[in-house]
């Protein structure tokens, strides 16, 4: 089994559809008390990530952004920071 | 036409209270909703939590929580009462629409408490030699 066919980045990459996991697992409302489930949604620096990324359809895309400036308005989530996660 | 709806309110306190001192405040804050005919029916204390950034020049404060159903005019007394008391440096009133109101229903009813992963029991094969 030489590696020599074997493109260099596994191609199956590609074809791994994104989806919104509010849709799919049936979560109808972000709560803004949780920080770790938000955590999911807000990189590094503690900034929202965007839709390509976390792959939400438009509406809980939206719910996640007023849930984690809420948190953030609370003191829950930090508004911009370094080496978060 | 009295319109009752969902809140919830989450307010700071800050640290340099006493206990007996937040417990006053808090006691005063649930009388201003009842005496104004809302019905508090869920109450949570986080306690002392630190900021993730300093509020008001203090990094940690005492959190509460109410969830309560009132007609909007108590909650704009409530707010103006809120934003009056100095010992409060933070609150955020959210109105609940009803899957809000379902979620903190299976939110205490312990839907979401992770199952903490059993770990599998090591069978140690003992050799008989």
């Amino acid at each position: 089994m030489t590696l020599v066919n074997e493109p260099l980045h596994s191609q199956n990459k590609k074809n791994v559809r994104k989806y919104c996991r509010f849709r799919k697992y049936g979560i109808k409302y972000v709560d803004y008390k949780d920080p770790d489930f938000l955590l999911k949604f807000v990189n590094e620096q503690g900034k929202i990530l965007p839709r390509r990324i976390t792959g939400n359809s438009l509406k809980f895309q939206k719910k996640v952004a007023t849930a984690i400036k809420r948190a953030r308005h609370l003191g829950l989530l930090p508004f911009e920071t370094d080496g978060l996660k | 036409m009295n319109v009752t709806r969902h809140y919830e309110v989450v307010f700071i306190m800050t640290p340099v209270l006493s206990d007996s001192q937040i417990k006053e405040t808090i006691e005063k804050f649930k009388d201003v909703l009842v005496k104004n005919g809302a019905e508090v029916y869920h109450e949570e204390h986080w306690g002392l939590k630190k900021f993730a950034t300093p509020i008001k020049g203090k990094s940690s404060g005492y959190y509460h929580l109410f969830e309560y159903k009132a007609n909007p005019k108590t909650v704009l007394t409530f707010d103006v009462e809120l934003r009056r008391d100095e010992r409060i440096i933070r609150y955020l009133n959210v109105t609940l629409d009803k899957y809000g109101v379902k979620f903190n229903e299976d939110r205490r009813n312990g839907k979401f408490v992770k199952k903490e992963k059993v770990e599998k029991p090591i069978i140690e094969i003992d050799k008989d030699e």
